[in-house]
């Protein structure tokens, strides 16, 4: 090995260093201008009122508790339909159907149907659940549609994370004379709730900003009152966001922007819980 | 090189061997690993299965508690009678086998959990509640490992040695009160002070237990085991008692391998 060879080595070396740290660096700048335009421009607005109020026609007057509160409403149905289903789905898939040929087309199919666009969703639901079952244009009929949306993103990172637990401790578990349920109950659901919270964060994350398949089943833009249960019509703060930034007036783009700062402090809210759950769990794996 | 046994020749007349193999085949597909194999294994002494790697040693011992009933292609015919009763019959259930017939593996494979739930969890979910402390300490008790850890009961089973854990995995599948403990190359991750500790251990547990053992390592098997088992590609070549197999074996073959001329 000649010394010319070793430097020309450490010299590449070093290039992809830089290389990889200026594409890391660039994603978080760019991140950071956003924030900081978008505060710059909203913060102003945030307050009390902002919070407490509906949407009005005159900026001052206008606020988004309905959308708040529509956001959350939805955000919590979705999560209690598309969670259990998405997880059991993930463990039937992995500890009890076969791998045969039928296994191997639902998880083709369940992949695919993580790239279809969310307004093709919109349509569905609102074929089935606002039409066929009557569910009008509700809470109820959008956070079916959003958990629709977001299955399949529960399903995949549930069974990659089944999927991680070692074999070794199923053995283990079998060999104690347990059951299938309780060899997934006790071990297995435990070992791999980490890795299927990391699939719940980005899935709600996704379903939190997903405006196009709301405003197809026909959630409305203006609404005056905060949701009292599932069968309520509702907005939400995607949609009450492209409301404000798509009038003329500035002030109301200044609104879109404060909006925007208070869905990412929900969706970071909610994050922190996921994460701290997390924490908790993997703490108690040790 | 067929080997026709002979259940009163082996043991000692008035013992019924607590498992019997009658003409036992296993397939991976249409592969067999292991072939018209029939032996008997005695109540409360110790068996070794030897042999070069991938003679179906390990098969053979994963048979025995119907493990490999998770291998979707494994199949297997003959019969397995495990106190008389058919193992591998249609009322058999294969739960109430694993009760039965613990084991213990290669790897030490202790449950990401504390000491104590490693070892009350088999006996916690068939359903044994009262006096769980009490069986947990007489487990460990028994693996030899009691003295180590009754102070940590509540430490992470993973802050263990792996001799520890291997001992903790053999107390994990004591607390379940089996008949037999089967063992799949128990010391094979461990150094030669966690192997000795194992193996002064077996001795301690074959008065209550009967143990079947696969290893790689002659010396061992010659050292802890009353009857031997040799095997090589699927089939028996040779089982008897192991003064017997290892110092007048009947095959040349087994007189090949236990003097270490190949495998």
């Amino acid at each position: 090995m000649t010394p010319g060879n070793a430097l020309r080595r450490h010299a590449i070396a070093k290039a992809f260093h830089f290389l990889c740290a200026t594409v890391t660096w660039a994603g978080v700048a760019l991140l950071g201008v956003l924030l900081f335009h978008v505060s710059y421009s909203g913060f102003m607005w945030l307050d009390g009122q902002f919070l407490s109020s509906f949407p009005s026609r005159f900026p001052e007057k206008a606020g988004l508790n309905s959308a708040l509160w529509g956001t959350l409403w939805l955000i919590t149905l979705t999560v209690a339909f598309s969670v259990p289903i998405g997880v059991a789905a993930a463990i039937y898939l992995e500890e009890y159907g076969g791998k045969g040929k039928l296994s191997r087309l639902i998880e083709v199919n369940i992949a695919n149907l993580a790239g279809v666009p969310s307004i093709v969703y919109g349509i569905l639901g609102l074929v089935v659940f606002v039409r066929f079952f009557g569910f009008g244009r509700s809470v109820l009929a959008g956070s079916l549609t959003m958990s629709l949306l977001i299955l399949p993103v529960i399903i995949i990172a549930s069974r990659e994370s089944v999927r991680a637990v070692p074999g070794s401790i199923r053995q283990a578990a079998f060999a104690l004379g347990a059951t299938r349920w309780q060899v997934v109950r006790s071990h297995v659901l435990p070992s791999a709730l980490p890795g299927i919270l990391t699939g719940v964060i980005l899935a709600m994350s996704r379903a939190i900003g997903e405006t196009a398949p709301l405003i197809m089943i026909g959630a409305l833009t203006y609404i005056a009152f905060v949701p009292n249960g599932p069968m309520d019509a509702f907005t939400a703060l995607p949609i009450q966001i492209f409301n404000w930034a798509s009038r003329p007036q500035q002030e109301f783009h200044q609104l879109a922007a404060a909006g925007i700062i208070v869905l990412l402090a929900v969706l970071l809210l909610m994050n922190a819980v996921a994460v701290f759950i997390r924490y908790r769990t993997e703490e108690g794996n040790k | 090189m067929e080997y026709t046994p002979n259940a009163d020749q082996e043991i000692s007349e008035n013992e019924q061997p607590i498992l019997q193999l009658e003409d036992v085949t296993i397939r991976y597909g249409d592969v067999p690993a292991v072939q018209n194999v029939s032996l008997a294994i005695a109540r409360q002494q110790i068996t070794s299965i030897i042999g070069p790697s991938g003679c179906g040693k390990s098969t053979l011992l994963r048979a025995l508690n119907r493990m490999n009933d998770f291998i979707p292609e494994a199949n297997i015919t003959g019969r397995i009678l495990y106190m008389g009763a058919e193992l591998y019959s249609e009322e058999t259930d294969p739960v109430d086998v694993r009760r039965k017939i613990g084991m213990v593996f290669q790897k030490p494979n202790p449950f990401p959990k504390s000491i104590f739930s490693n070892v009350a969890w088999g006996p916690s979910i068939n359903g044994y509640r009262e006096g769980i402390e009490d069986r947990v300490e007489k487990s460990l008790r028994r693996a030899a490992l009691w003295e180590e850890v009754a102070d940590r009961l509540h430490d992470s089973a993973s802050s263990l040695s792996g001799g520890q854990q291997q001992r903790l995995c053999i107390a994990r599948a004591l607390a379940m009160e089996p008949e037999v403990i089967l063992m799949d190359e128990p010391c094979s991750a461990l150094d030669p002070v966690s192997t000795a500790r194992i193996e002064d251990l077996m001795f301690e547990l074959k008065k209550r237990y009967t143990i079947v053992i696969v290893t790689h390592n002659m010396q061992q098997a010659a050292r802890v085991s009353d009857y031997t088992a040799f095997l090589e590609s699927g089939k028996l070549v040779e089982f008897g008692e192991t003064d017997q197999v290892f110092t007048r074996p009947r095959h040349n073959r087994t007189e090949e391998y236990v003097t270490g001329r190949f495998g």
